[in-house]
């Protein structure tokens, strides 16, 4: 039976009843912006908690063993580093510590700090929001693994200054730049003290924990991290986790093998099981592709109810159909290239408007559409059409010829 | 119970029983006094259907229902014959073993020599939509389509769509007073201009044989003769043998033939010009 035949007899139905299929085309194209956005959500918010741990440059992250992969819980000493840079194999090693604080607003700050004009704190502070924004800092090994690349500016220019590194969602809310001061808030005790830090460079996105991040120096962190026990030692300079760089030819998993056969106490795994071990990443990532899933599998029952319904109310038609000499062939491809082309335009509407929607959101909302997830979510999108239409098209199949004259089942 | 059931064509009926066969190459019974009809007058011309010894029976429980019990008919082309009888009495049944979409228990259909009973279902489709012209009761026209694109779509069907079909197509839907309606949908149509463009789906393939399911059903009076007139007229012009299965007796005037049936078998054959007449006349009252 004709192809041509069967596309032309899909094509006419669906121009001569608008109304029908384009309300079920406007349905898909919804549950694709649905699970776009959820794919979107999910890659933003993913990439909000592991962006800095992924983006590491390193091979490996060493743990305190009894860590159980926690980075608040892990804590080591600088003997720890000295340990781990021992070990065969290992090219170049960084400690990183990690807290969270507070970056004041600019107006606030504006007074003292020359070069923040008017309209540029005003804009800032629309975003920063007026008690602060909420920070993760990060303290870093000058020059070593975990301290970024930066993409403005020199980067630090000493190992303990009163330096700041912006990653790029800080920059974009604090609205600094390169040579302004970013006030950090910080709780000393019970008192809550502000330093002022130089801004020396702007790394590409460096989130953590879902927040932006700003690195300083590990001896500048060790001095400005809130602190509940001011009689802690700010020369002891404690830190949670080891970054390890291995040598060229040198797998990570061996790598991991030796540290953590040579060094007492700790574990030492790849970046992708470290960032799936930052706390809520596992579970919120989870929560998002069952969210996916079951939009998806509702995708399908409602394609498939609609195209269901239409075929019973088609089946005399389909009996006469059958009964002047049409083919099964010709019946099941008229259906299966309606769901197709139906499916297919509300896919394509659906990614349209999800884009056009996209561009009008604001760079701070955690949505990041990664090509791979998008391909992967538009895939399934198309795959639902056809698998919501099996159970019309065996209906289809089914239709008795007899039908025609009313009799048959 | 005295009175005459409708079905009853009383005592002058020519009555040969259950086989309603009419002898190959006898001229119909209502050849004579129509203008350009060629129809009956086969000479040594083959049979256009032949039905032999048709049964169906179906199990109902424990019971076995004999719908049709030893039907036989043979129809040429040109030859216009209604299948009439109460309700339950076999006629759609027979009319889907003729159309080839309900095998026979028993028995056997042969359509332009071609015995149907040993076709496949795919092969069985592919005859149907070369050999026979249907029309139906209801869910007759493709709701989406045109006049004009219902009665193409059998050529489109048979793979014999072209220009010069789509001429044809205009020109039959023209003889049948709906060259104004070409591209009208059927929804835009009343019954009997829908019965009219099935008619023309029916014909515009050529078929030998042309069967029509109870076309005047949904019909009023007046549209239901029309209907019926214009099929008459275009089976005995084109020489197409057609059946038409009709609960209404006023409607066998324009026929060669009534097969009137009860409980699945041929009670009677009427062939008698006069007595097709009085019956649809009587019907009238």
């Amino acid at each position: 039976m004709s192809p041509r035949l069967a596309l032309s007899l899909a094509l006419k139905e669906i121009l001569r009843n608008k109304a029908r299929f384009v309300s079920i085309g406007a349905v898909i194209a919804l549950i694709t912006t649905l699970i776009l956005f959820l794919a979107g959500l999910g890659e933003g918010l993913a990439l909000g908690n592991r962006q800095y741990v992924s983006g590491l440059g390193a091979d490996l992250l060493v743990y305190q063993r009894t860590a159980d992969l926690q980075i608040a819980a892990s804590q080591f000493d600088r003997s720890a580093v000295a340990s781990v840079r021992r070990v065969g194999g290992v090219a170049d090693v960084g400690a990183i510590a990690f807290s969270s604080t507070v970056a004041e607003p600019t107006q606030a700050r504006a007074r003292g700090a020359p070069g923040v004009s008017g309209a540029r704190a005003a804009e800032a502070d629309a975003s920063t929001g007026a008690n602060g924004l909420r920070v993760s800092l990060i303290g870093v090994e000058p020059g070593r693994p975990g301290d970024p690349p930066v993409l403005e500016g020199s980067g630090f220019t000493s190992a303990s200054g009163n330096e700041v590194v912006l990653g790029r969602q800080a920059a974009l809310r604090t609205g600094l730049k390169v040579g302004d001061v970013l006030t950090v808030r910080s709780t000393q005790g019970a008192v809550d003290e502000r330093y002022d830090l130089r801004v020396v460079g702007i790394a590409g996105g460096q989130q953590y924990q879902i927040a932006p991040s700003i690195l300083v120096p590990l001896v500048t962190f060790e001095r400005i991290k809130p602190k509940a026990n001011l009689q802690d030692d700010p020369r002891a300079l404690l830190f949670n986790v080891v970054a390890v760089k291995g040598a060229a030819g040198v797998a990570p998993s061996t790598l991991a093998r030796r540290v953590e056969s040579q060094v007492r106490s700790v574990r030492a795994v790849d970046l992708t099981t470290a960032y799936q071990n930052i706390p809520g990443y596992s579970a919120q990532q989870s929560t998002l592709n069952t969210q996916s899933a079951f939009t998806l599998i509702i995708g399908i029952l409602v394609v498939g109810g609609f195209f269901q319904i239409q075929t019973l109310q088609k089946l005399g038609q389909i009996g006469m159909l059958k009964a002047i000499g049409a083919s099964n062939a010709l019946v099941a491809g008229e259906t299966v290239l309606q769901i197709v082309l139906v499916n297919l335009a509300g896919v394509v509407v659906g990614a349209l408007g999800t884009a056009v929607l996209a561009a009008t959101f604001p760079g701070t909302v955690p949505i990041v559409f990664q090509r791979g997830n998008v391909l992967t979510a538009l895939v399934g999108l198309l795959v639902i059409g056809p698998l919501g239409g099996l159970v019309a098209l065996r209906a289809v199949l089914r239709v008795e010829p007899l039908r025609a004259l009313g009799l048959g089942k | 119970m005295t009175g005459r059931r409708p079905w009853d064509p009383g005592p002058d009926a020519a009555a040969t029983g259950r086989d309603a066969r009419v002898g190959a190459g006898a001229p119909s019974p209502a050849a004579s006094g129509r203008q350009g009809s060629t129809r009956g007058g086969g000479g040594s011309e083959a049979p256009a259907l032949v039905a032999e010894g048709l049964r169906k029976t179906y199990a109902l429980g424990r019971q076995t229902i004999r719908a049709v019990d030893g039907v036989s008919m043979t129809l040429r082309r040109g030859e216009f014959v209604a299948l009439v009888g109460p309700s339950g009495s076999g006629k759609t049944s027979i009319l889907a073993m003729l159309a080839g979409l309900l095998r026979p228990t028993e028995g056997s259909v042969h359509i332009a020599g071609e015995d149907l009973g040993g076709l496949a279902d795919r092969r069985l489709a592919r005859f149907r939509r070369r050999n026979i012209g249907f029309t139906f009761q209801q869910n007759n026209l493709v709701p989406y389509l045109t006049v004009l694109e219902n009665v193409t779509l059998m050529l489109s069907l048979n793979g014999r769509y072209d220009g010069e079909g789509a001429r044809r197509a205009r020109e039959l839907l023209e003889r049948l007073g709906l060259g104004d309606r070409l591209r009208s949908l059927p929804s835009q149509l009343s019954g009997g201009q829908q019965q009219r463009v099935a008619i023309a789906r029916a014909l515009i393939h050529q078929p030998p044989v042309v069967l029509a399911d109870e076309p005047t059903a949904s019909l009023d009076t007046e549209r239901a003769h029309q209907v019926v007139d214009t099929f008459a007229n275009l089976i005995h012009h084109d020489r197409r043998a057609g059946i038409m299965v009709t609960h209404d007796l006023r409607m066998c005037r324009v026929v060669d033939r009534v097969v009137v049936l009860r409980d699945g078998t041929v009670d009677r054959t009427i062939e008698d010009r006069a007595v097709i007449e009085r019956l649809a006349e009587e019907a009238l009252i």
